[in-house]
């Protein structure tokens, strides 16, 4: 797979993460949500760069029951919560919202 | 927790780099602190370099994953044991070791240090009372 951004080819896995985290761009995230069927808001952004601050933080990118955790710790239960993160990311918080932000596919997620 | 609780322990004894040991064992405990196991990790031998602080991996071109320990305690997994005399054969002492937190839910949350150094007799005793062991 890849994703084209502003005439650049972005080389990604067969089932869309991309392959240098280097690559990623706030452009290129765009793309990526496209093709996952998700407008991103405000909303999306701010899990987006959660999942970035967790990633340079801890070289990992959480699983999702830690990921809701965390969440729940820095921005309060009403978003730390699994009915919140999946309206935003239907197909999973963890598996989706990864791929947005660049990152490789969470530890353990299959 | 139930009667199904098993004791892990995962047992490092290699360096960080230069196998894939380090990094897999690493990422097992992970995986395996979804199941609500009691998981503990165990630190001998070259193991103990694995928590060293202040690792620079630059020039051998792989990727510096000592900063995941830091996430184990949000996965639950809040004792990692380090043997003494592993640190001592190699000129290491506690304070050679990055600091790794967890929060203690029973403590109002209070922040406490995950890595307890211990004595070969005790690591022992810690190994006797498991009832999985994973070396690696």
């Amino acid at each position: 797979m890849e994703y084209k951004v502003n005439g650049h080819t972005i080389p990604a896995d067969e089932e869309g993460y991309i392959i240098n985290l280097s690559d990623w761009s706030k452009e290129l995230a765009e793309e990526i949500a496209k093709s996952e069927n998700i407008e991103m808001t405000d909303e999306h952004w701010e899990v987006v760069n959660f999942l970035r601050d967790y990633y340079e933080e801890y070289q990992i990118a959480p699983a999702v029951r830690v990921l809701i955790k965390a969440i729940k710790k820095s921005m309060g239960p009403e978003k730390g919560n699994n009915k919140y993160l999946y309206e935003l990311f239907p197909y999973g918080p963890a598996k989706q919202a990864c791929k947005i932000a660049g990152l490789p596919k969470p530890t353990g997620c299959v | 927790m139930s009667e199904d609780v098993k004791k892990f322990l995962y047992v490092n004894r290699k360096a960080p780099y230069g196998t894939i040991y380090a990094l897999e064992a690493l990422e097992v405990v992970l995986i395996g602190a979804a199941f609500d196991q009691d998981v503990s990790l165990a630190f001998l031998d070259d193991g103990v370099f694995q928590l060293t602080s202040g690792q620079d991996t630059a020039a051998i071109g792989v990727k510096n994953f000592s900063p995941t320990f830091r996430a184990l305690g949000d996965y639950e997994v809040t004792r990692l044991y380090v043997e003494r005399e592993s640190l001592e054969e190699r000129g290491l002492s506690a304070e050679d070791l990055q600091e790794i937190t967890y929060e203690d839910e029973d403590d109002d949350w209070a922040e406490k240090p995950s890595i307890r150094v211990v004595s070969r007799e005790e690591m022992a005793a810690i190994m006797a009372e498991q009832d999985v062991i994973l070396s690696f």
